[in-house]
């Protein structure tokens, strides 16, 4: 069985400075992976690279098997790879409900080759909405909401796009530590629907609960992989985040 | 309100119009409405790029110019009606669009607005230099009296009054069909945040290209029958400063996220400019345009559809929606250039 992700020796520099220097990474179908780093080791730019939003002058990322070299991010996300901001960035304009129904109308309107009725795609929204708890504030702006409910919003966009693969930059900065346990467990949720899921956080009792494999970056490069028990024991690991 | 249904409507209104001009036996009302009809049309097309999408365009002017000449240059070669002159210009300058579109669509904020002011002064010195157009000269074209239609004879100013109303009917009905549909979905979303846009599969580079081709043509096509109207062109007046001035002040006055915004501020705006040409002087125009701008800037910023909604909003949320305007502002500012 191929993995559902491969990236394979992906590079990326802007100017002088090496962002991602040769980074190798599998995932597999159903997976919870953790991706830490400090800040600046790449973990943004990587996920950038693997959704399109920058391209990687090195190296491939496939996805399913195939090279998404050269694609551009809306192609991406029509095969199935979805991401949430770090900031999150709803459509300001557009009501709880409108911003879910963006991805049902592009993305997966495009892979079952039909449009939702209109009716569908309401039943829908609502449907994503209350998957998060939003269900009453469907239909006001964003701009009403909390932080932690902006979040949400974020993951349920996400979601809208029925994709195979999830990636969370950041999703819990910034929240309380009640609101973090109500994040991962929304995201295990999501995996238990069969989503594999790749999390980005710095919030280590997060990463501990919800990773099955833990993946670390540092100044563009992968230090560790592995077990999250292990890895956070590993010397190179705690050089990184502590110093010498 | 179905599409269909939005366009015998207004064909409707559009008819008691033109009955009511008709019954006025005043043929200045065919002549100043044809100016406003021409920036109804105008403000609708600049909307579907500046408004819909929010990519400011300051080179109306080109495409409004573009589907004049195009009118000149076959008024030469290959006299057509001018129903059909309109179609062309709107191809033209379409076309026109589009390349613009491709050229420049990766600039953001004033960076887009600047090519699109480089693109008018490219065309214009074009145009200048061409002299079977006329170049600076100018070009002239003597347009019949009369158009004969089935034996009636019509008064060629109240033709051209009525196909800039069917045009205008067009637009509107075209800018509705847009904002309801699919495709202006995707467009509010390139104007809300473009990245998030794409993350939701959204192709945006295409629908940009989609709204600065509709836009680009039905600017044209508002030019298009304009030599006839004004019978004498030069690039001048064709290039005129108040035609890019004006198709912005008319959807930022009205509001820029309706079709109706564009409609509302190009009837008020061109009345009034109408208005102030005949009673003070034709040179007060812009300064009406700028006094206007600057006050709706100040006190209404999302124009007179904004005030409105916000007028209705406020007996609900008044209080929520002050401490959320205060508190949040989720999108961060995005970089000028990408």
């Amino acid at each position: 069985m191929t993995a559902l992700l491969e990236v394979e020796g992906v590079g990326k520099r802007f100017g002088g400075f090496v962002a991602l220097d040769g980074v190798n990474l599998t995932v597999a179908r159903g997976e919870r992976i953790g991706l830490i780093g400090p800040n600046g080791s790449g973990k943004s730019t990587l996920v950038n690279c693997i959704c399109g939003t920058l391209h990687n002058e090195t190296g491939t990322v496939r996805f399913e098997g195939k090279s998404l070299n050269g694609l551009a991010s809306h192609q991406r996300t029509h095969r199935g790879i979805a991401r949430s901001f770090q900031l999150p960035r709803p459509f300001v304009t557009m009501s709880v409900a409108d911003n879910l129904r963006v991805p049902l109308l592009y993305a997966v309107h495009n892979r079952r080759g039909r449009h939702l009725t209109i009716a569908e795609a309401d039943a829908r929204c609502l449907e994503l909405a209350q998957s998060v708890g939003l269900g009453a504030k469907a239909n006001q702006s964003p701009k009403d909401l909390t932080q932690i409910e902006m979040r949400k919003l974020e993951l349920a966009r996400a979601m809208a796009a029925e994709p195979q693969l999830l990636i969370a930059d950041e999703s819990m900065a910034g929240l309380s530590d009640s609101e973090v346990g109500e994040i991962v467990e929304l995201l295990i949720r999501l995996n238990e629907s069969g989503i594999t899921i790749i999390m980005i956080e710095h919030i280590m009792r997060a990463v501990m609960s919800f990773s099955q494999r833990l993946v670390v970056l540092d100044s563009g490069k992968k230090i560790a992989d592995g077990k999250p028990e292990e890895v956070i024991r590993n010397p190179e690991v705690e050089r990184a985040y502590l110093g010498q | 309100m179905k599409s269909p249904v939005f366009f015998i409507v207004c064909l409707a209104v559009a008819a008691v119009v033109f009955v009511f001009g008709l019954v006025l036996k005043n043929d200045y009302f065919f002549f100043a409405g044809y100016t406003v009809l021409q920036y109804v049309v105008l403000a609708t097309g600049w909307n579907i790029l500046g408004g819909y999408t929010g990519y400011v365009n300051f080179g109306s002017a080109a495409f409004f110019a573009l589907g004049a000449y195009a009118t000149v240059v076959l008024h030469k070669v290959l006299p057509l009606p001018v129903p059909l002159l309109m179609l062309v210009g709107g191809v033209v300058a379409g076309l026109v669009g589009l390349g613009m579109g491709y050229l420049t669509l990766r600039l953001r904020g004033a960076f887009f607005a600047i090519a699109t002011l480089a693109l008018a002064i490219v065309l214009q010195t074009l145009v200048v230099n061409w002299d079977f157009v006329g170049g600076s000269r100018g070009a002239y074209i003597i347009r019949p009296n009369t158009l004969d239609v089935a034996g009636l004879q019509i008064p060629y100013i109240e033709y051209l009054f009525g196909l800039m109303l069917v045009m205008a009917v067009v637009a509107l009905t075209v800018a509705r069909g847009i904002e309801h549909s699919r495709l202006g979905f995707g467009f509010a979303t390139i104007r809300d945040d473009e990245q998030a846009a794409e993350a939701c599969g959204v192709p945006t580079l295409r629908l940009k290209l989609y709204a600065t081709t509709i836009s680009g043509a039905l600017m044209g096509m508002a030019g298009a029958p304009f030599p006839y109207y004004i019978g004498y062109l030069q690039p001048s007046s064709a290039f005129g400063l108040e035609y890019a001035v004006n198709s912005i002040a008319m959807p930022m006055i009205g509001g820029t996220t309706s079709w109706a915004g564009p409609l509302i501020g190009a009837v008020l705006l061109g009345s009034l400019q109408q208005i102030a040409t005949v009673t003070i002087s034709s040179a007060v125009n812009l300064l009406i345009v700028g006094l206007l701008l600057t006050g709706f800037v100040i006190i209404a910023p999302n124009g007179i559809l904004g005030l409105v909604e916000k007028l209705r909003g406020r007996s609900g949320g008044s209080v929520r929606r002050a401490i959320a305007d205060n508190t949040a502002d989720p999108a961060p500012t995005q970089g000028a250039a990408r």
